[in-house]
């Protein structure tokens, strides 16, 4: 692809890429460096001499410990966890069976059902948190996981069920048919023949759906309360800042140690959530 | 084997022939969606409208006022101020967004060592929870602490701090260049997909013609690429929109409201101050524009795929 001299591969190609990606990733070191770094170094002046704010020598894990001591951090890792896959799997079995139905089956209004699921798709939550919360007191959902459990589907489905009928139309139904001649229901023939071919779709679907509810953040915000409720974005955010007084070496802890779950799921599945994430765009 | 053991469909009970029927089987898969995008999504939408027509607060049932909130707002200067804040935002950060992923889908889809790594990490911003990685730029952004202060000033550009927060201006660049660092990975990501389904050999007959790399750029690869930019643009322009996280811990839509969004302030006057209806008011005001984008956007994208 590239032709001519090595200066032009340098400037075309090394240095752009390289700027990209230092920049990309340079908040998640700041983030990093920060979490192991003492507090006498942390608040220096911004123009303090003999100064390198780039590493530090004399780590330490005090922010770490106070995160744990402290704060209900463990408790908030388990809930945002616990309420993550809960809402991922309510998602992906509604996904898959309505995108199954909706790819498969031959039904009236089969179109317009699509489209009004593809519609929910682009309402954003900011949209909705607030009927939305006085929705969930009046169901004595607030302030427990379940309203949580129960909302992040509306997010999610959509988006399921659009990569899931991506994945479906592909499947050949001979497939199914010859199943159907060997004497399986509808039902055996979708859950024991056209799902198993399905499993990586499935599975980006899981992947992106689990990063989502991971980084949700309003719906969480509004409607838990109490600090042993919260999810780990909302706890950091309303349990290390006291009045206008920021923890910083805590809270950077915080969202280095809040971000790990998220990023090695993310890393071993690499692929099937670029092909989700990919997947969700193409439809 | 376990399949072919269960039996035939003759004889089989009621509940069992029901299900083979397609209508009815259809019904049921969709069942379970339908009740909670009908319980959360359509339920609520019909809650917030009738809200936004009432005077309610927290605790308060509130009488029907017809469309006063709305009057309201229409004589609300931060209102005007919050809409010209996000169609700005939203505008900006697009507009970057597209080019630079663009610019990087480019550079990603060259073969070189080590590429499948670097397109991992590349995602990262997009992964990480948007509130945790959004409190290290608000860190590095601190009016007395800045490590980007601390370079530029280490680096002659400039000799006295940069108060990024404190400033309209400043505050609103800030939270674009957040909201730019956010979204780059994913544009990136979804263009690399596009670009990857353009054929090698289309680029080449034009290079053995005779055309430049940028004329190559412009009558092969962008026209061929456009179906896909559109939707990216589409998906990103919504949420860009409908904002609230970067905004809510960057400045909380300060200073003096100059970084409100639509979502931020309607958090402040819906939850911060308890007036349900003003907030509920002002969500929905986003409504008609979103819609006015996805309708545009949409016809667009048909236009262009039919082309």
């Amino acid at each position: 692809m590239i032709e001519g001299a090595i200066w032009r591969r340098w400037v075309f190609f090394r240095i752009p890429l390289f700027l990209f990606i230092l920049v990309l990733l340079f908040p998640f070191y700041w983030m990093a460096i920060t979490s192991f770094r003492p507090d006498g170094e942390l608040y220096r002046p911004w123009n303090a001499i003999n100064y390198n704010p780039f590493w530090t020598w004399k780590p330490t894990l005090v922010h770490v410990q106070y995160l744990f001591r402290e704060t209900m951090f463990t408790t908030w890792l388990w809930n945002t966890m616990l309420i993550a896959l809960a809402s991922t799997a309510i998602s992906l079995v509604c996904g898959v069976f309505a995108g199954y139905a909706l790819s498969r089956l031959n039904f009236r209004f089969a179109g317009l059902l699509g489209t009004g699921i593809f519609i929910t798709y682009l309402v954003p939550q900011t949209l909705l948190f607030i009927p939305l919360s006085e929705i969930i007191r009046n169901y004595r959902l607030g302030d427990t996981p379940w309203s949580l459990i129960l909302t992040y589907p509306t997010f999610l489905i959509p988006f399921c069920t659009w990569l899931m009928m991506g994945y479906f139309k592909a499947i050949p139904r001979e497939l199914e048919e010859c199943a159907r001649i060997d004497g399986a229901s509808r039902w055996q023939a979708m859950l024991y023949i056209i799902v198993p071919v399905a499993v990586p779709g499935i599975l980006s679907a899981g992947i992106f759906a689990f990063t989502l509810s991971w980084n949700e953040f309003i719906y969480a915000l509004v409607f838990l309360s109490s600090p042993e409720q919260k999810t780990v974005p909302v706890g950091v955010v309303s349990e290390l800042i006291r009045g206008d007084v920021f923890f910083w070496g805590p809270l950077m802890a915080g969202a280095l140690l809040g971000s790990i779950p998220v990023a090695l799921v993310y890393s071993f599945f690499v692929e099937h959530y670029v092909s989700g994430l990919t997947g969700s765009v193409k439809g | 084997m376990a399949i072919i053991a269960a039996g035939t469909v003759v004889g089989a009970p009621p509940r069992r022939r029901l299900l083979e029927d397609e209508r009815w089987l259809a019904m049921m898969l969709l069942l379970p969606t339908a009740v909670l995008l009908g319980l959360f999504i359509a339920y609520p939408f019909m809650r917030g409208i009738v809200l936004a027509v009432t005077d309610a607060r927290v605790g308060i049932a509130g009488e029907f006022v017809g469309l006063g909130n709305f009057e309201r707002l229409a004589s609300d200067p931060i209102f005007y101020q919050v809409v010209w804040n996000t169609v700005l935002y939203t505008a900006v950060t697009t507009v970057f967004k597209l080019a630079l992923g663009l610019w990087l889908a480019l550079l990603l889809n060259r073969s070189f060592r080590g590429k499948a790594y670097v397109r991992a990490f590349i995602l990262l911003p997009f992964i990480i929870p948007t509130v945790l990685s959004t409190f290290a730029w608000k860190w590095m952004f601190d009016p007395t602490f800045s490590v980007l202060n601390w370079t530029m000033y280490q680096l002659s550009i400039i000799n006295r701090p940069i108060n990024w927060l404190g400033d309209g201006d400043l505050a609103m660049l800030s939270i674009i260049i957040v909201n730019i660092w956010r979204g780059v990975p994913f544009f990136a990501i979804s263009l690399l997909a596009g670009l990857q389904t353009i054929s090698p050999d289309l680029n080449e007959a034009a290079a053995i013609d005779g055309a430049k790399p940028l004329q190559r750029f412009w009558y092969i690869t962008w026209p061929l690429l456009l179906p896909v930019t559109m939707v990216v643009v589409l998906f990103s322009v919504i949420q860009t929109f409908a904002d609230f996280q970067i905004v809510y811990v960057m400045t909380g839509g300060g200073p003096a409201n100059a970084t409100h969004l639509f979502a931020t302030y309607a958090y402040q006057l819906g939850v911060g101050t308890g007036l349900l209806s003003q907030g509920a008011a002002i969500s929905l005001a986003m409504f008609p524009i979103l819609f006015l984008i996805v309708v545009v956007q949409l016809l667009y994208i048909r236009r262009v795929e039919i082309r």
